[in-house]
């Protein structure tokens, strides 16, 4: 049952991509598979949560080789808690796109390709080999080039190319990485390799090495400060309900890639990591959110905050603290959530106004008081407004930080914290509450359009309320799935004498 | 010789033209590729394939395992390249330009007016 369990939320998401593609011409039955196997995969991912939070971790081999030969599935809290939040996010967005993306993008494979880009996040959050971890990211990697291409207007094709390369070059690199590591310790799998990293001796300046390689191929893919440019330059491109997901998810699974291999295998030379790790967290941190006030484009704004979050994720990292790791995956959650639901809200507004930039739109308070007060909660949540759950995860963050006196990081995450209240407050201004400027029209839109694009929206305002006021029993889970990302003895021993 | 193929590689993803940009990628997939193999221990010898009756791999034998990673490896490559030729030769018909520095419209601050959809 447990090695079921491991593999549905892989096959519910390939099941439905798979029948999808059968009925190329047929989208109205697209949506039906779609919506199934959203659903599905939900279950399944809340399923495998229950299974790992009672049993621990939970693992399988796939075509049944014993653990080092064969390629293994390795579900632990942390990944359980990423793919829940990815879940949620894909039946949001699937939810949205139903009304929220035109219809010649749905008829070409829109469907499909979402469900096997999540396939391709489900597997590299279960991935217990790092070879299987690349090939899933090459599976979601190249869903979204097709997605952010799909459509093929002027826009999208610019922020394709650029994306396209930079991440081809980071999957080198990442392959590379791999390379080396094999070619150290002689094993893929990522139980063993710990094992091996911790036994081997005179080896420690060069896995150091190899974790660089990681650091600058997950970097890439987790835009963290010098190599963050590429997503400012693509996320805004695509349609909404394409880079909603990305926003979202995409990005963060490279964290978690980041947080897996730092936590496991690079953790010989700390302190040479944890300074690394530091600076980039607070450069990441700092340019994004300067580089969010320069902007005049609703999404724009948005997508610099991707980076700007990024840096408090990997300042959790740096802190190496269980209390910071459960901090970080707290911040994960809640910012998977909250930035799915602000571009969300962007589309819904675009859908309404026909522009995403600030000076064209406004008075949307006055029409629309229910979609203010949705952006006013996700917006001040990002933000970090206590009692909402941006707070919980900048608290647990700062509070670890002052705990090992590291004054200055945790000033830079406080005054970025300001920054993305003045970034939020001139979206809140320019869109909910200056006049609206004259020429731009109204769209009109079915009352039961509009309803169907607002449901996804309050959805997630719901799980972001939910994790918001709920938040002491989530921080306790938190909490243990860092101390058993923490504790790789539990991993390995799991993996390889279960 | 991969240090030269890596370093031509990135080079050539340097240029603004999008054929060089084109070359650059796979020069680069080509030396990652190498590098696997130099650092998976590259060695000549027999398959790993245990004989019938005995109980170990005859030495000297070939590590199988570096040969699959680049199989995969080599074959995600090339579905990354043909989905890249294809971007390119779609950008040259919509844009018209050859060059990558006419592609930052989209950076630019006060945005062109696209019509939304």
């Amino acid at each position: 049952m447990n090695h079921l369990l491991l593999l549905l939320p892989l096959l519910m998401p390939l099941y439905g991509a798979i029948f999808s593609l059968f009925f190329w011409r047929n989208v109205e039955l697209q949506k039906v598979f779609a919506l199934q196997s959203q659903v599905a995969t939900l279950v399944s991912c809340i399923l495998l949560f229950m299974a790992v939070e009672d049993k621990g971790i939970l693992t399988t081999q796939v075509g049944n080789w014993p653990a080092p030969y064969g390629i293994s599935l390795v579900a632990d809290m942390f990944s359980c808690i990423i793919l829940l939040a990815g879940s949620v996010t894909g039946f949001a967005v699937f939810m949205f796109s139903l009304q929220g993306l035109d219809f010649p993008r749905q008829a070409y494979g829109y469907y499909p390709l979402m469900l096997f880009l999540q396939l391709g996040v489900s597997g590299a959050c279960l991935a217990g080999d790092l070879f299987n971890m690349f090939v899933w990211f090459e599976v979601l990697l190249i869903c979204c080039f097709v997605l952010i291409t799909l459509g093929g207007s002027r826009p999208q094709l610019e922020g394709s190319i650029k994306y396209v390369t930079i991440n081809f070059l980071a999957s080198s690199f990442l392959l590379a990485g791999i390379g080396i590591m094999y070619g150290l310790v002689g094993t893929l799998n990522l139980a063993e390799m710990a094992l091996l990293v911790r036994i081997l001796e005179g080896h420690e300046s060069l896995i150091t090495m190899a974790g660089m390689f990681f650091l600058v191929a997950l970097g890439v893919k987790a835009a963290v400060f010098p190599l963050f440019f590429w997503l400012p330059a693509s996320y805004h491109t695509p349609p909404i309900a394409i880079s909603a997901f990305l926003a979202g998810l995409v990005t963060k699974v490279g964290v978690y890639a980041l947080v897996r291999l730092f936590t496991l295998i690079f953790v010989l030379d700390t302190e040479l990591t944890q300074l690394l790790l530091s600076v980039i967290a607070g450069l990441t941190m700092f340019i994004g959110v300067v580089g969010a006030a320069a902007q005049t484009d609703f999404r724009k704004i948005l997508s610099f905050h991707i980076v700007s979050q990024i840096g408090y994720m990997i300042m959790g990292l740096a802190f190496f603290t269980p209390y910071a790791i459960a901090g970080l995956i707290f911040f994960m959650v809640h910012n998977i959530l909250v930035k799915t639901n602000l571009f969300l809200i962007s589309g819904v507004v675009a859908r309404h106004y026909n522009s995403f930039a600030l000076k064209d739109l406004g008075g949307v308070y006055l029409k629309q008081p229910f979609l203010a007060l949705l952006f006013a909660i996700s917006a001040f949540s990002l933000a970090g407004i206590p009692p909402l759950s941006g707070f919980w995860g900048k608290y647990m963050l700062a509070k670890a930080g002052l705990e090992l006196k590291a004054y200055a990081l945790v000033g830079v995450s406080l005054l970025v914290s300001l920054l993305t209240l003045f970034s939020m407050t001139k979206i809140w201004n320019e869109v909910f509450w200056k006049k609206k400027p004259d020429e731009t029209e109204v769209a009109l839109l079915s009352p039961i359009t509009n309803r169907m694009l607002h449901m996804p929206v309050v959805m997630l305002v719901l799980f972001i309320l939910f994790i918001s006021l709920y938040a002491e029993p989530l921080v306790h889970l938190a909490y243990r799935a860092a101390i058993q990302l923490l504790d790789s003895d539990i991993y390995i021993r799991a993996v390889l004498y279960q | 010789m991969v240090g030269i193929l890596f370093g031509a590689g990135l080079y050539l993803i340097l240029h603004r033209h999008f054929f060089k940009l084109i070359l650059g990628l796979m020069f680069f997939s080509l030396a990652t590729n190498l590098f696997i193999f130099v650092v998976g221990q590259l060695t000549r010898g027999g398959t790993a394939i245990i004989e019938e009756g005995s109980e170990e791999a005859v030495e000297p034998f070939s590590d199988p395992v570096p040969q699959s990673l680049l199989l995969t490896a080599i074959v995600i490559g090339f579905g990354i390249l043909a989905f890249a030729i294809v971007l390119i030769r779609r950008v040259y018909q919509v844009l018209h330009t050859n060059d990558m520095d006419n592609l930052n419209e989209t950076d630019k601050i006060e945005q062109p007016i696209y019509p939304h959809e």
